[in-house]
């Protein structure tokens, strides 16, 4: 009795030594607004290599970078790109861009149906100096909408967010006043309006009060059913926010080695204006030779297979040009000074 | 008598055992000894890691800006760098003021009622739900205001408030619903079940002979909770009330819900507002700059300094109710 007692247990020491071998846990966190599709992809990938488990956490882009800049994660992902502040703390750090997101101007105006913005509008809006729905200058974007004589309410996110970093970053490309005056960043300081927290909580403000306008990721406005503004593109076109305008947005644009690009207000007759690359934060040169192989050949998938994940949970998937460019990114990442995928592909 | 002699006999013992015991403990006694007063010191040890912590975070900024200013100032704007904390300050102030104002009274006559009047099968039946408020998550508070609170401020209260005490500078401006009121009131609900089951206690510890004193004399019953009982809880009720207070300063989520995020000071109880918890709450995620962070564990350290204010006066006041009666002239 005694003796098959000890038997178990030694055996099951020994599977549990053996499944620690085998099962390689690969750590990340930052950005909320891809998480839905990482766990999809991590689930999925673990599907087809059991051996690798990765986990995520989704504390927020500053957090993904503190911790990567600090190394306590294998992996960082932000929706914004790291300042050059930020990239200095984190020498060797390589951004990969993985799908494409985009903020969307939503609104509750009953009976008010495709609501058309010009980017001055849309800055007066949030600048608090257009404050009624009748104002000219929305009559003037709207022929033939009925627009209520009712006051605006702004909705913004209080919490800092990459969300919030494109917004203002469109504003401030687009209106040299916003630029001037609230500028760009995860949290400015808002001349009009409420603060909501997360996605949700402007969801919240703008479903509960009649004439409130906010901005969500494209994501959440698509699952909430919320309507959606069209906005007048560089070239001069209504844009309707979608996966395809979204894609669109990033098919012009000049990637450079660190992909550290805005894409708000793109060229491009279909490009939605509020778009943006969101990334996966590694080091160029991986410390941990099995980890930092498994890591390479998963953000290969990632950018391969894992793209038609995306569309699914509304996210843009990358332009073709965007994953050429990638690709050869991914090739030059080391582990240990030695490059991964440079014989598989 | 024999009785009570004995047990004084058995109590002497026994104290002396108390005072002489390290003298001769054993091994086990000293180990266990020193492993409390280590787990003692460890809370002291975190608070002052804390501090330190939050102070070397901050010095940056408040190196920057100086303490006064950063209290002082009230330019919040993370792009530009400019940290003001004032805004946060008034707004936590406000909120918890609304709260206290309108919990205190309920909290106060909730407890006379179930100490003074309640038969005991009521007391037990609506003690219940009063413990069950203080059980319930802030987040679902948060969730409560916004769907109900929320739109009832907007729709009913605001509008009944500005039409009938719109002279007063508190009740004007839109309804939005969102803001300080939403905060307030959110608070209060929050805070009464701290207030009121501390005001139980301390209503409980009033002399039955003062009361009955008050009623042989041909005081009513109020007369007598008035003159006798409300006199000799007093100071005991403020430091329920502190406590209270004290909740509604940290309270994070549920205001953070409610407040409607601007870093606005106005007079208008219908005007959103910011908190010291919300902001950080809101910002600590995402904040990159080390001034930003700095700012932010700035704001934790004075909201540190207030609590911590705070619970010594409840101390204090709970001390100095302990010890008896307040005089009052009657």
């Amino acid at each position: 009795m005694k003796n098959s007692r000890v038997a178990l247990l030694s055996t099951l020491a020994l599977a549990s030594a053996a499944l620690a071998a085998d099962k390689m846990l690969i750590t990340g966190a930052g950005a909320t607004f891809p998480y839905p599709l990482y766990s999809k992809w991590f689930s999925d990938y673990n599907k087809l290599h059991p051996e690798v488990q990765i986990n995520y956490q989704s504390i927020g882009s500053g957090g993904g970078i503190k911790q990567i800049t600090e190394k306590t994660v294998d992996f960082g992902a932000s929706d914004a790109p790291m300042s050059d502040e930020e990239m200095a703390r984190a020498p060797g750090i390589q951004h990969i861009p993985t799908v494409l997101g985009a903020v969307v101007v939503v609104y509750n105006v009953p009976g008010l149906d495709g609501l058309e913005l010009t980017p001055e509008t849309l800055s007066g809006i949030f600048l608090g100096k257009i404050t009624r729905w009748s104002d000219p200058a929305i009559a003037k974007d709207n022929k033939g909408r009925k627009l209520p004589d009712s006051s605006i309410a702004v909705a913004h996110r209080s919490d800092g967010s990459g969300t919030t970093a494109v917004f203002t970053d469109y504003l401030s490309k687009v209106s040299p006043e916003w630029k001037s005056g609230p500028g760009a960043g995860k949290s400015v300081r808002w001349p009009a309006g409420l603060g909501g927290k997360g996605n949700e909580g402007v969801t919240g403000i703008v479903k509960q009060t009649q004439g409130a306008i906010g901005y969500v990721e494209l994501a959440y406005a698509n699952q909430n059913k919320l309507p959606v503004a069209e906005l007048r593109n560089h070239d001069g076109k209504f844009v309707k926010p979608s996966i395809e305008t979204v894609s669109a947005a990033a098919e012009k644009a000049v990637l450079p080695d660190d992909y550290r690009v805005s894409i708000t207000d793109a060229p491009g007759a279909s490009a939605y204006p509020i778009s943006a690359f969101t990334y996966l934060l590694v080091y160029q040169d991986q410390p941990d030779a099995a980890k930092g192989e498994a890591l390479v050949r998963f953000l290969w998938w990632a950018v391969h297979d894992g793209q038609k994940l995306a569309e699914p949970l509304d996210y843009a998937p990358l332009p073709a040009a965007a994953v050429r460019k990638v690709e050869q990114t991914l090739t030059k990442l080391t582990v240990q000074g030695k490059r991964v995928l440079a014989t598989s592909k | 008598m024999q009785r009570a002699s004995d047990i004084l006999t058995v109590r002497k013992p026994g104290r002396l055992a108390r005072i002489a015991a390290p003298v001769r403990a054993n091994l086990p006694d000293r180990v266990w000894a020193v492993l409390l007063t280590v787990l003692g010191l460890a809370v002291l040890a975190v608070a002052g890691v804390i501090i330190v912590e939050l102070w070397r975070l901050s010095s940056g900024v408040l190196a920057r800006t100086g303490l006064v200013s950063f209290v002082l100032e009230s330019e919040w704007d993370v792009v530009r760098d400019l940290y003001g904390a004032l805004p946060f300050i008034y707004g936590t102030l406000i909120t918890s003021c609304v709260a206290l104002l309108l919990a205190l009274p309920v909290s106060v006559g909730l407890a006379l009622f179930l100490t003074e009047m309640a038969p005991p099968g009521v007391r037990a039946v609506i003690s219940f739900p009063i413990a069950l408020l203080a059980g319930i998550p802030s987040v679902v508070y948060g969730l409560w205001g916004l769907f109900v609170l929320v739109p009832l401020l907007r729709g009913q209260v605001e509008p009944w408030l500005a039409s009938t005490l719109g002279f007063l500078p508190f009740f004007r401006g839109p309804p939005i619903g969102l803001g300080y009121l939403a905060a307030g009131v959110i608070l209060a609900i929050m805070i009464l079940p701290t207030i009121t089951s501390i005001a139980i206690e301390v209503l409980r510890t009033v002399p039955l002979s003062l009361r009955e004193a008050a009623l042989a004399l041909g005081a009513t019953r109020w007369e007598a909770i008035r003159i006798a009982v409300l006199p000799y809880a007093r100071a005991g009720i403020m430091g329920a009330t502190i406590l209270g207070l004290g909740r509604a300063l940290g309270e994070t989520m549920a205001v953070t819900m409610l407040i409607g995020n601007s870093p606005t000071i106005s007079a208008s109880l219908f005007s959103p507002g910011y908190s010291l918890p919300a902001v950080i709450a809101n910002e600590f995620a995402e904040a990159s700059g080390s001034l930003h962070t700095g700012a932010l564990a700035a704001l934790g350290l004075i909201l540190f300094a207030v609590t911590l204010l705070l619970n010594i006066a409840a101390r204090l006041l709970v001390r100095v109710s302990r010890r008896g009666p307040a005089r009052v002239a009657a």
